[in-house]
């Protein structure tokens, strides 16, 4: 088996088995009401709350939290797809392994994106169902595709997350507190000139924000190029996340190895 | 005297245990304070600035709400994994006056949220603190808690039932959110939905805070708080011993 073989193995193969055996919620029974439940209600939530408040238009709503449950795929999977193997004791012997650590790290990102992809398409489906949102079949081709770009980024900024579960003591703390803030700070709920010019400054530098705008002019009709500034935006911002999330990775296990904390809490 | 110590005893213990968790003390206090930013900057933007104090009430509503589904609904499941749940079994006393104070100090936590979302409210939006009825919102918001405790015995009874009780609460926050009107108004909401509101302890004890902290008849929704909260427990009462028959019966008690 060449080099390169063994890196997609490591990364494919090995991102699916540690996925099986890191995500929590992977079994039906905790994966319908976590994953495709909290997220059917939080948008029928939101469109409510903004039809009581008369601040947007359904459709602005049904987009915003569609495109933003990927997160729970992203921030949560990506976590528990990190951090358990600390949680779990296998830290250890899979620190010890000589795989390559790119591999092993990025892989676990693939079923993370993908089980993202999939609520956020389940959310769009709970937009037209029950809240009466009619994005129209031409605009579904652009959007799966800016919804893959805010996925990609998100998986990236959970890997980040999973990175710092590496060592943190309550990573679950990280994850629940950065997935509320997403509400509030990346234009889900609301428009990013409405909020104060500081939140606005942090929620440009998030992931979900220019994916979010995106998704919103192509639901309204504009074509992928017309957004294609943030599109790339977005990725861009997915790749520096990624970037840091593996540096932060490589910077912790040998530090972990070092004062040997791998496995203590 | 017994049963007082016992109730005391049990509720400082608890709070004590949940008054230190990280994830507790972000769903009474982080989480209800980012709503409430939500929706203020929603009701300014829409419109609606008179309603701040609403949503202040109503997200701090929602921190109580969170903290009772998730504290209370796992309760029986946390005592299991812990290794504790055989000696809250085998102990003289009913299991429901067992396991009461706790679900009463879970609530008592979720209070943090309301005090969480009027103070952020104050401080950083202005929102106004003239409540209309004082007295009868000092009467109000104790039997608030008071009821959603008692509820949340009932969640934690028959969570019990379900394996992933913590699933099942992941599902249930945002619909009690919504059929309890907690934020926004049920005229927003197809009208077969009214009788799950009215079946639901929150939707009551929101609406008592909210008419005494705003205006409005506050004694109807107070009754309907009291008497909700007393058929919670009754059902709990009998969810609890049937749940204790069963698992000695089949030797299930302590299996997760």
């Amino acid at each position: 088996m060449s080099g390169l073989e063994r890196w997609f193995r490591v990364f494919l193969v090995g991102g699916v088995i540690a996925y099986r055996g890191l995500f929590n919620w992977i079994r039906p029974e905790i994966y319908i009401p976590t994953m495709l439940g909290s997220p059917l209600f939080q948008i029928v939530f939101f469109a409510k709350l903004g039809q009581y408040a008369g601040a947007e238009d359904t459709s602005f709503y049904v987009v915003g939290n569609a495109v933003q449950v990927c997160a729970m795929a992203s921030v949560y999977g990506m976590t528990m797809a990190i951090a358990n193997e600390r949680w779990f004791g296998t830290l250890g012997p899979l620190l010890a392994t000589p795989a390559n650590r790119a591999a092993v790290f990025l892989g676990r990102g693939i079923p993370v994106l993908a089980n993202g992809l999939i609520v956020s398409a389940f959310g769009f489906a709970v937009g037209v169902a029950v809240l009466g949102f009619r994005p129209g079949w031409a605009t579904v081709p652009p959007l799966a595709v800016v919804v893959v770009a805010t996925a990609c980024s998100c998986t990236a900024f959970g890997m980040l997350l999973g990175s710092i579960g590496l060592r943190a003591k309550d990573f679950w703390f990280a994850a629940n507190l950065t997935y509320f803030l997403m509400l509030l700070l990346c234009g889900v709920n609301v428009p990013l000139d409405v909020l104060p010019g500081w939140m606005s400054a942090i929620s440009r530098c998030l992931p979900l924000t220019h994916g979010i705008l995106a998704a919103r002019e192509v639901a309204a009709g504009a074509s992928l190029d017309s957004v294609g500034g943030l599109v790339w935006t977005e990725l861009g911002i997915g790749a520096c996340y990624a970037t840091a999330a593996y540096g932060l990775f490589r910077v912790l296990e040998r530090e972990s190895r070092r004062a040997a904390v791998l496995d203590s809490y | 005297m017994t049963t007082l110590r016992l109730i005391r005893t049990g509720f400082v213990i608890n709070l004590k245990m949940v008054g230190t968790s990280s994830f507790f003390l972000l769903t009474s206090t982080v989480q209800p304070v980012i709503f409430a930013t939500i929706a203020f900057y929603m009701f300014r933007s829409g419109g609606r600035p008179g309603t701040l104090l609403y949503a202040a009430l109503g997200a701090g509503m929602m921190g109580i709400w969170s903290t009772t589904l998730f504290a209370s609904g796992g309760m029986i499941q946390w005592q299991r994994w812990q290794g504790t749940l055989e000696l809250g079994v085998a102990a003289p006393p009913p299991l429901t006056l067992v396991y009461l104070p706790w679900s009463l100090a879970n609530t008592f936590l979720g209070a943090y949220a309301l005090a969480a979302t009027l103070v952020w409210g104050r401080v950083l939006f202005g929102v106004p603190l003239h409540l209309a009825h004082p007295w009868l919102f000092a009467l109000a918001l104790p039997s608030a808690l008071l009821a959603l405790g008692l509820f949340g015995l009932l969640l934690g009874s028959s969570f019990i039932l379900y394996r992933h009780a913590n699933a099942l609460a992941n599902l249930l926050e945002y619909p009690v959110w919504i059929a309890s009107g907690l934020i926004f108004s049920l005229s927003v909401l197809p009208g077969w939905s009214r009788p799950i509101s009215w079946a639901l302890p929150p939707y009551w004890a929101a609406r008592a805070l909210r008419d005494a902290a705003i205006g409005g008849p506050v004694w109807g929704p107070l009754g309907m708080t009291f008497a909700l909260g007393a058929a919670s427990v009754v059902a709990a009462t009998l969810s609890l011993g049937w749940f204790e028959h069963r698992a000695r019966a089949r030797a299930t008690l302590s299996l997760t």
